[in-house]
């Protein structure tokens, strides 16, 4: 039976305890004939990094469901990446609870707006959301651009909106906010790196 | 981290001050616990709590929170006294022979220049003296009392042992075993890691103490050598690679300063941060910012970007005032702000005084919230009884809240704290509606455009420009954008003309269209693009190197060069030939790191240093610095060139022992206070304890209190006090107590541990309150108060970096 490192874990897990019993002539063969399936058995690997510190650690991600039409896959598992370097297989308190992170009751699934003075939120469409959004942005941008300072040097900025950049998103979506950001002229820009 | 996690396991000692890596970072502390095992490696740890970092040391000593230079400035009164610094080292690879100008000085509490009314200083008498050639002039002897090195000790000789027990607490005895642990390390054979997190940058006063501790590496030679080095454990897993796409106003992508008002033109812009070399044969890297400049702005405007328009300068914004966060929240409670966007950040619990947070965000037309929670900022409006006492019809800000992925559904690279860039994919689709960041931010950007196209207004052409070349405008891959970052030539990159046949047709380095293999390929003519020239190479030819998973450490000294991507070129440790001596042997042949092999710079990493620059030319190891060596004497820092003793803005002794007699330098008298906030600044006599905040384990800033597990191991809001203050209170163990600070107040649940205890501070007692910042009024775990109702608005002097660290408050049962 061919099998590779992690296969044999995720069998030997299922059935046996560990390598003194295949020893002892247990073959993993047997744990397969099991009844009832790892739980991971049927799984998609996707290889991640913890969200949490900057230790960065490997995670690997164990996805439920196939990418049938129909089938809206979860994770279902999540575990340190025994072939990472640094964290080398294990998870701290945090990082080995992300799976309840990710699937939060306080997830926020939906585009909503809470009216001025309004106690409530009210639930809107994703065109509606970004076309109000750019309205006031554009609305704010028109009036309040400053394109040259009192001396006369061209200055081209908007200061009148802030942005403040997300520390949790990649590399690739925080360098496409920070292009868009200058690319409108605004100045008032952080991230939660400074705190 | 100048090094890497995996570094750490190299080291002889491990300090860890101003952090708390067995609870905060546990996964990379397996690599001090890795140094004390195999290395017997000794870990020293100083903080005001016993933590568990504290309960695994060889050596624990206490320090009172905010005094953390007057401690380390004792220890560099120590290494210069008992001479316990690397000599050979000091001397070739820090400025410590250079001669500073005759008119600087120091004297009680101030640094010369101050100006009181600006609260900054004129610097003109501070920095180096430069000979007729505009190099800096030096006396190799260091017997010139000028010189930095006699200049430090000078300025040193006040941090005495009994000083420094009166101001820090600490107990002389104690200050002297940790200054011999350390001085031991300046040793050639011998090196010391710091690891240190918000315990240091949370302070007004946060920059200088991180450069306190690089000079004492520097004097113990322990900086660009494997096992040692300056290393921040940072918060979030790509706080570091959004830092360094300089998500913030002060810098363009790899921290090239951004224009200001007076960079009237490209010229001017770029003469003052083209910086030519202050001592002769020396590399200054940044003589090289026109063609990483250039090569941003190709990236952000493409063809819309000309020679003949300087390309596309006068579109990018000028800077006229700070705008940090404090800078930020600071316009919008004057109400000088509109609108806000605020992606994957909670403002209004992490940003200082919740009460003028929750006053600013009041006064905004609109506020935009991205995130994948429901975050206490996205629901500042509504009431939730004294955790947030508002009226919901009198804030008419119009709030939307946008749905986001979390790091499980994005496909793309986070930057580690160790600088490498490691590539992950997304595992499921973000739930219900949510959308990546790059794809909100891409449909928000192309439905203004479009607005822009259809209707003009203020300035399109920077609009319409912006360089889109996504194939899927409204959903650009992050392979797309990575490749953009790490950037290509657009045209043929030459070589230059052979000096020995120089009519012979010039080699192509790149051909047009090519990924560069990295920054050394950037050119100012428009040639390249390159969205951030410090991580340029990161996806050559070869592809994304950030995706490698080579699990190999060829040399057995933790250097995984085939693992993911570091910045710069891939490199593990920065200044790593400042790891061999000046003949280019190893300082210790036994962790032999970069030497020189007699034709080349070669060994376990890539070299940070030209690599056939021969020894002997003198080339410093310090390159992106103009004399080529690391300094003891920064002009750049805002409160001094020497880091200098100031009590946090709340203090519990009222005075600064350094300078009593100078009421005007109790705290940082270069950091910014604005009108409102200083009066908002508690006296010892109200507020007469100490307090922090921290972090728990189990728990991440106010995310985690969103996920089950955790509120299940960690469900409720605690401050910790020590068992005699508790005494001294009748506060039992596990009472309800009210936390008061001169801007808000915090009822929770006491706990009552020996992990806290008072300091002798100066003869009197100071005892310290712990406030966990963990809960809010949105989550799975118990509601609870946001710790920042308590802390001040105030920021470091340099970065503003708030003051969360060190502030006053009152306790009482509740």
């Amino acid at each position: 039976m061919d099998m590779n490192r992690r296969h044999f874990f995720r069998v030997s897990g299922a059935g046996l305890v560990g390598s003194s019993l295949v020893a002892l002539g247990f073959s993993p063969t047997a744990a397969l004939a099991e009844t009832r399936n790892f739980k991971l058995a049927r799984t998609t690997e996707t290889r991640s990094t913890c969200p949490y510190c900057s230790v960065s650690c490997g995670m690997i991600m164990y996805t439920l469901g196939d990418k049938a039409k129909n089938v809206k896959p979860t994770i279902v598992h999540v575990e340190g990446d025994p072939d990472h370097p640094v964290n080398r297989g294990t998870l701290c308190p945090k990082g080995a609870g992300v799976l309840d992170m990710i699937h939060s009751a306080d997830r926020v699934k939906v585009p909503q707006v809470r009216e001025p003075g309004s106690s409530e939120w009210k639930r809107i469409s994703w065109d509606e959301a970004l076309t109000r959004i750019a309205k006031h942005m554009k609305a704010d941008r028109d009036a309040n651009l400053v394109k040259a300072n009192d001396k006369g040097v061209t200055v081209n900025r908007w200061n009148t909106t802030g942005f403040l950049v997300s520390s949790a998103a990649s590399n690739e979506s925080g360098y496409l906010s920070v292009k868009v950001a200058r690319g409108l002229g605004m100045v008032a820009l952080d991230t939660q790196a400074r705190i | 981290m100048t090094n890497s996690w995996t570094d750490i396991r190299n080291t002889d000692m491990v300090l860890i001050m101003g952090g708390n890596a067995a609870e905060a970072h546990p996964c990379g502390f397996k690599w001090v616990v890795e140094a004390m095992q195999h290395r017997k490696a000794k870990l020293v740890v100083v903080d005001p709590r016993f933590t568990r970092s504290a309960a695994v040391a060889d050596y624990y000593a206490p320090v009172r929170n905010g005094t953390d230079i007057a401690f380390l400035g004792g220890v560099i009164n120590y290494l210069l006294s008992n001479d316990k610094i690397h000599h050979d080292y000091v001397k070739i690879h820090t400025d410590a022979t250079f001669l500073l100008k005759e008119n600087f000085a120091y004297d009680n509490g101030f640094f010369s220049g101050y100006n009181a009314d600006k609260r900054s200083y004129d610097k003109s008498s501070w920095g180096y003296q430069l000979d007729h050639d505009g190099y800096v002039k030096a006396d190799a002897s260091m017997q010139d009392p000028l010189c930095v090195y006699q200049q430090l000790k000078k300025h040193y000789s006040r941090y005495t042992p009994d000083l420094v027990s009166r101001i820090t607490g600490t107990p002389k005895d104690a200050f002297l075993k940790v200054c011999e642990a350390i001085g031991e390390m300046s040793k050639p054979d011998k090196v010391m890691t710091i690891m240190y997190a918000l315990g240091w940058t949370q302070h007004s006063v946060g920059s200088q103490n991180i450069r306190t501790m690089a000079m004492i590496q520097l004097l113990l030679g322990n900086m660009g050598r494997p096992g040692g080095g300056v290393n921040a454990l940072r918060g979030h897993a790509n706080v570091q690679g959004i830092t360094d796409m300089c998500a913030y106003s002060e810098v363009l992508s790899g921290y090239m300063g951004a224009p200001v008002d007076t960079d009237v033109d490209r010229a001017t812009y770029l003469k003052a941060r083209t910086l030519k070399p202050l001592r002769p044969n020396q590399m200054s890297y940044w003589q090289n910012f026109p063609k990483f400049h250039t090569s941003l702005m190709k990236a952000y405007y493409g063809n819309a970007a000309t020679a003949e328009n300087d390309f596309a300068y006068d579109w990018l914004p000028k800077k006229d005032a700070a705008y940090d966060v404090l800078a930020i929240f600071e316009r919008m409670h004057q109400g000088k702000m509109n609108g806000f966007l605020c992606q994957g950040f909670n403002p209004l619990a992490a940003v200082p005084n919740k009460k003028k947070m929750s006053a600013a965000l009041a006064k905004l037309k609109y506020l935009v919230m991205m995130d994948p929670l429901e975050t206490e900022t996205s629901e500042f409006w509504k009431n939730f009884g004294p955790l947030n006492d508002v009226k919901p019809d009198e804030i008419k800000t119009e709030v939307f809240r946008l749905p986001t992925s979390c790091f499980a559904e994005e496909t793309g690279s986070f930057t580690n704290s160790g600088r490498t860039l490691q590539w992950k994919e997304h595992a499921v689709e973000p739930p219900g509606e949510a959308k990546v960041d790059s794809e909100i931010i891409a449909r928000l950007f192309m439905t203004l455009r479009a607005m822009y196209a259809k209707d003009g207004g203020t300035l399109p052409e920077p609009v319409a420009a912006l360089n889109w070349p996504y194939i899927n405008a409204n959903v650009p891959s992050p392979s797309e954008v990575l490749r953009e970052i790490s950037g290509k030539a657009l045209a043929d990159v030459l070589a230059p003309p052979d000096p020995k046949d120089p009519k012979a047709p010039p080699k192509v380095l790149v051909k047009a269209g090519e990924q560069v293999p990295g920054f050394a390929m950037l050119r100012d003519d428009g040639s390249t693009s390159c969205g951030n020239w410090l991580y340029s190479g990161c996806w050559s030819q070869a592809g994304n190197l950030t995706a490698r998973r080579d699990p190999s450490d060829p040399t057995g000294l933790g250097v995984y060069g085939n693992w993911g991507y570091s910045w710069p070129a891939n490199r593990r440790i920065l200044y790593n030939r400042a790891s061999a001596d000046k003949d280019g042997k190893p300082w210790d042949a036994s962790r032999k790191y970069i030497a020189w092999n007699g034709s080349a710079w070669a060994g376990a990493d890539v070299p940070d240093m030209a690599p056939t620059a021969a020894p002997e030319q003198g080339v410093g190891a310090f390159i992106m610095n103009p004399e080529g060596v690391a300094r003891l004497h920064a002009i750049g820092m805002a409160e001094g060139p020497f880091p200098e003793h100031y009590e946090p803005f709340e203090t519990p002794v009222g005075v600064n022992l350094m300078c009593p007699s100078n009421p005007k330098a109790v705290s940082n008298p270069a950091a910014r206070v604005y009108k409102g906030d200083l009066e908002a600044f508690g006296k010892k006599e109200e507020f007469p304890y100490a307090a922090t905040t921290y972090r728990l384990t189990e728990h991440q800033h106010f995310w985690t209190k969103h996920s089950r597990s955790n509120a299940i191991v960690q469900p409720a809001p605690f401050v910790e006090i020590g068992e005699e203050l508790a005494k001294e209170k009748g506060i039992q163990h596990g009472q309800k107590v009210r936390v008061r600070s001169n801007r808000g107040e915090v009822v929770a649940a006491c706990v009552v541990t020996k992990r806290i205890k008072p300091w002798d501070v100066d003869g009197k007692k100071v005892h310290l309150v712990g406030i966990p910042i963990h809960w809010g009024f949105k989550g799975v775990t118990q509601n609870g108060y946001l710790a920042n109702s308590l802390t001040p608005f105030v920021g470091d002097a340099n970065c503003q970096t708030p003051e969360f660290k060190a502030f006053l408050v009152n306790i009482e049962k509740a």
